[in-house]
Formats: C-alpha cells, sequence, structure tokens
C-alpha cells in the first residue's frame, strides 16, 4: 500500500518535473520519508538517482520541441558544484531556520515577479 | 528583482549555476526551482525554453551529486526504481502536457510551485 502511494507521488513528481522543468524531488523526498520511511538525508541522495532518468527523458523529449540551449543548460550544470560547495559550508555556519525563512521569502519575491511579467501585455518587451 | 551589474550573458549563467548550486547545497531544494525563474527574469529566456534548458543543467548536477552520495552509502537503488520508473512516465506526460498550455501559465504554474516551496519551508 505504502510502496503505490510511494509510486503515485513519483509519477506526480515526473510530470511536475517534466511540466516546470525541475527533477521532482519536491515530491519524490517527502514520498521517500513518509511512505518508505527514509531518513531526510537518504530520501534527498535517492531522489536524485530517481531525477537523473527524469531529467534525461524531459530533456530527450524537449529537444524534439526545440525547447534546449544546450551549451547554456551544461555552462550551468557545470558551474553548479562550485555553488553547492559554498551553500554546503555556509550551512553549517548559519542556522538552518534562518536559511528557510530567507529562501522562503526569496522565493515568494520570485515568484510574485513571475506573475507580474505573466499578466504584462503579450506586446510589451520581456 | 534588482539586476545585478553582470552583462556577459555567459557570466549570467555561471552566476545561475552558481546560485542553484549554493541552495541545492543550502536547503536540499532542487537546482531547477532556482534555475528555471533566473533564466527567464534575468535572461529573458521564454518559459519552456527556461524549463528544457534547466532540465539539462540538472542532468549534470544530479548525475554529479548521486555520484557523491552513493561514496556515502545514502542510495538506496530499490526505492530509487519505485519513485524514479512512475516518474519517467510522468515526465513523458508532463513534457507533452506543456506543449499545449500557454508560456504565461507555465509561469503561474512556476509561481505556484515557489509559494508551495516557500509554505514547506515555513512551516516547522
Amino acid at each position: 500500500m505504502n510502496e503505490i502511494a510511494a509510486a503515485i507521488l513519483g509519477f506526480a513528481g515526473g510530470m511536475v518535473g517534466g511540466l516546470l522543468g525541475v527533477g521532482g524531488g519536491v515530491l519524490f523526498v517527502p514520498a521517500l520519508v513518509i511512505f518508505m520511511d527514509e531518513t531526510q538525508v537518504r530520501a534527498e541522495a535517492t531522489s536524485l538517482l530517481a531525477i537523473v532518468p527524469v531529467a534525461i527523458v524531459a530533456v530527450w523529449r524537449q529537444l524534439g520541441y526545440g525547447n534546449v540551449r544546450v551549451r547554456d543548460g551544461l555552462v550551468i550544470g557545470a558551474l553548479s558544484p562550485i555553488g553547492v560547495l559554498i551553500g554546503v559550508v555556509t550551512s553549517n555556519e548559519i542556522s538552518q531556520r534562518a536559511l528557510e525563512l530567507i529562501f522562503a521569502g526569496l522565493a515568494l519575491v520570485i515568484a510574485t515577479q513571475l506573475v507580474i511579467r505573466a499578466l504584462r501585455p503579450a506586446n510589451e518587451p520581456r | 528583482m534588482p539586476t545585478p551589474a553582470v552583462t556577459s550573458p555567459t557570466l549570467k549563467l555561471a552566476a545561475i549555476g552558481t546560485a542553484g548550486g549554493i541552495f541545492s547545497g543550502l536547503l536540499g531544494v532542487g537546482g531547477g526551482s532556482v534555475i528555471v525563474p533566473l533564466l527567464i527574469i534575468w535572461l529573458g529566456y521564454g518559459a519552456r525554453e527556461a524549463t528544457g534548458t534547466s532540465m539539462m543543467a540538472i542532468v549534470v548536477i544530479a548525475a554529479v551529486a548521486v555520484t557523491l552520495q552513493a561514496f556515502y552509502g545514502n542510495v538506496d537503488p530499490p526505492n530509487a526504481a519505485l519513485v524514479g520508473i512512475p516518474a519517467i512516465a510522468g515526465a513523458f506526460a508532463g513534457t507533452a502536457l506543456q506543449q499545449r498550455i500557454s508560456e504565461r501559465f507555465i509561469s503561474l504554474l512556476f509561481a505556484a510551485l515557489l509559494v508551495a516551496i516557500a509554505i514547506e519551508l515555513i512551516v516547522p
């Protein structure tokens, strides 16, 4: 029963991932923590393995639709590990709660920007 | 959002990659939730192009990260298959669905995703 629930969340995560260009970890991690009794750390690591095929399939499909700037994606991907290193080191220096609240605030600011852009009339420059 | 004084597109891509990585390292949130909106807001990408390009970056990021995690013995392949195999079907459906909705609606859905992530972070 728990396996079925985890698999359903997996499908939903892949769908959100393909639709919005994210890995799907936003649903994989809770699926693994809640239904498969993984610790947070193991769930995040395991989720990464599930993300790899999702991202490969999404890139393959999106290449067909002409929606991938391959070089740009590779530059972003190649530079990310440096950021991860900075992030991991920093996270051990600052309170986790402060970080959560800072990112939550940033996410809300970015969400507002996206909504403003989306509601702007189409003839204006984007 | 105040635009930092970086004009070269390659430097902007590098900054987006680093920013995505920092948030992944800090909070374990996926890089995509940072990469997609920055490509749209900062580099003027269309929503579809932003999501496709973000996925290209995620292939690299997730492959590197899962390799490192595997060395620590944190990866559980059977459970990864349990969520990952249905997720592959989901990814086909999601990318196909994306081609049928407007870029405006994709942006609004993404904004909703960010609000959901914010709530998840705020609620202890």
